[in-house]
């Protein structure tokens, strides 16, 4: 079990998200940034779909009361396991009775603990993952407060301290033409402006701010299904990019959509920081999320897990 | 109706897109739904499809990156075309017992005003109405519900509020629908009721499912 002393702003229990339940209205949710999440996991030989924590911002703390064998990944915070400090993209052994405290991030916006076994909730609908925005699945539908008490999976008997390289963070978003990019009165806008992501962002919604976008003339779109990594264009010309908690359908223009790949680049960019996106055609698309699966079978033979979660 | 031309597009990797264009003529809507549905329950469990998503008039599929969107694309052009808008589906038909104005309804007198009406005739007309549930979304278990009368028809509020209480029942544009839990929304409020639209701990957590055919008759004060 692990006690939570401190809770953060909002730290909340994430899977790899929920399948097969859009046409419910529920959102996919799961971790923002899942590459990280899975890197945490393949860290210590859990299953892909293991739950973890998603940190962003603040203060947290967390009390174990049996040993157990963390990995951080993803933003940079200043963590330590009482005094002693952590890597970020390493596995470490923490001991009963110690506490592991997070502060920052230094750099990125949100950071993911695994721990050995997995964290334990009911699992809705197929997965362990917090939607916010509905206050279903995770601990109670909500972000942890100080005093929660989450279970922990059995134990993994690891060894040594591993490590692996994370990716490094940039802002340039690749993007794949939606089907209203056409009808952009000047397409290049989207891709020669630099957007400012606002603080108004969240698990739902990266809204992003630049110069106002315009159609060519307006339209008026019956609703459809959306996804994250959607670029849906509201009548205010800021375009907003869907994120996990996002509505299952809208009826904005989608004047383009994040690639798979980078998606995670969003989950890590901070209020305020500059983005840029890079239109790309789908052999590209693909070729970078080869890339992904590459990087993990490298990682899964490294660490002699093989590729067996793959 | 059965040369309709659906628009078939690729989305993002992995999403394929099936839409044909809004009729202003509610029964043609409704016929095209119709096939939007059989369509969905034929591609949903299908190998390789991770959601389906109705839309108004529209599908959209999730695929797992193991597959061919363009392969798809031509199975549901030819899927559309081999659909039937004459067997539209009943459905089930819910009651949905709701309490008008005051405090449950807080725009039902603004939009008497504006249609020039007062507010039992805008209960009349909308406990009047015969509703299908085109497709849900949004919210878990939010209704898209057709059938609303033209003289309800009312645009979005300029500024949605921040928060909108569950079993609220709402007019946007040329719709109606419930919201299932408390969120930020755009409709006007006229009304509210205790029917659970969303039970988490359900088998079947959706009280309505598209096709079936909702009913409002009017309750007393809302407690």
């Amino acid at each position: 079990m692990l006690e939570v002393m401190l809770a953060g702003i909002q730290t909340t229990v994430q899977d790899l998200g929920r399948s097969g339940v859009a046409h419910l209205g529920l959102p996919r949710s799961g971790a923002l940034d899942r590459q990280a999440l899975l890197l945490a996991n393949r860290l210590l030989g859990n299953p892909d779909n293991t739950a973890g924590l998603e940190f962003a911002l603040g203060q947290s703390s967390l009390r174990f009361n049996r040993d157990a064998w963390i990995a951080l990944t993803g933003a940079d915070f200043d963590a330590r396991i009482d005094t002693k400090p952590v890597w970020s993209g390493w596995r470490s052994l923490i001991k009963a009775g110690q506490t592991l405290s997070l502060r920052g991030p230094k750099a990125g916006m949100r950071a993911y603990l695994a721990v050995d076994g997995g964290i334990q909730v009911p699992l809705f609908m197929g997965s362990a993952s917090t939607d916010l925005s509905s206050g279903l699945g995770g601990l109670e539908g909500r972000a942890l407060r100080s005093g929660d008490r989450l279970e922990l999976g059995p134990e993994r008997p690891l060894k040594h301290q591993v490590g692996a390289m994370q990716s490094p963070w940039d802002n340039q978003i690749r993007v794949l033409p939606g089907p209203q990019y056409p009808l952009l009165a000047e397409t290049s806008i989207l891709t020669e402006s630099t957007w400012q992501l606002q603080p108004s962002s969240n698990r739902m919604g990266a809204r992003l701010e630049g110069p106002a976008l315009r159609l060519k003339a307006p339209l008026e779109m019956a609703s459809q299904g959306v996804f994250p990594g959607a670029i849906q264009l509201p009548p205010s010309g800021q375009p907003i990019v869907l994120l996990n908690d996002a509505q299952t359908t809208g009826g904005y223009p989608i004047v383009a959509t994040v690639i798979e790949a980078d998606l995670w680049k969003l989950a890590q960019a901070r209020p305020g920081q500059s983005l840029q996106f890079v239109l790309v055609d789908r052999a590209e698309a693909l070729a970078a999320c080869e890339r992904w699966k590459q990087y993990f079978n490298r990682l899964g033979r490294a660490l002699g897990s093989g590729e067996a979660h793959g | 109706m059965q040369s309709l031309s659906p628009q078939i597009s690729v989305l993002g990797e992995y999403q394929v897109f099936l839409g044909l264009p809004l009729s202003s003529d509610p029964e043609v809507c409704l016929q095209i739904q119709s096939r939007i549905w059989q369509l969905a329950n034929k591609c949903r469990d299908r190998d390789g499809v991770l959601e389906t998503v109705p839309g108004m008039n529209n599908l959209t599929l999730r695929l797992s990156d193991n597959q061919d969107p363009e392969l798809w694309c031509r199975w549901l052009e030819a899927e559309f075309h081999r659909t039937a808008s004459t067997d539209i589906h009943k459905g089930r038909e819910h009651i949905i017992p709701v309490s008008y104005g005051g405090e449950a309804g807080p725009d039902l007198e603004s939009l008497a005003t504006r249609h020039g009406l007062n507010s039992r005739d805008i209960i009349r007309l909308h406990t009047q109405g015969n509703y299908r549930v085109l497709f849900i979304g949004f919210l878990p278990g939010f209704p898209y519900l057709s059938g609303l009368s033209n003289t309800l028809h009312t645009p979005r509020l300029a500024t949605p509020r921040q928060a909108v209480p569950a079993g609220s029942v709402g007019i946007g544009g040329a719709q109606t629908g419930i919201y299932p839990c408390t969120a930020p929304g755009g409709w006007h409020l006229i009304g509210r009721t205790h029917t659970q639209l969303f039970d988490a701990t359900a088998n079947s957590p959706c009280l309505l499912s598209p096709g079936d055919r909702v009913i409002f008759v009017e309750r007393g004060h809302y407690a």
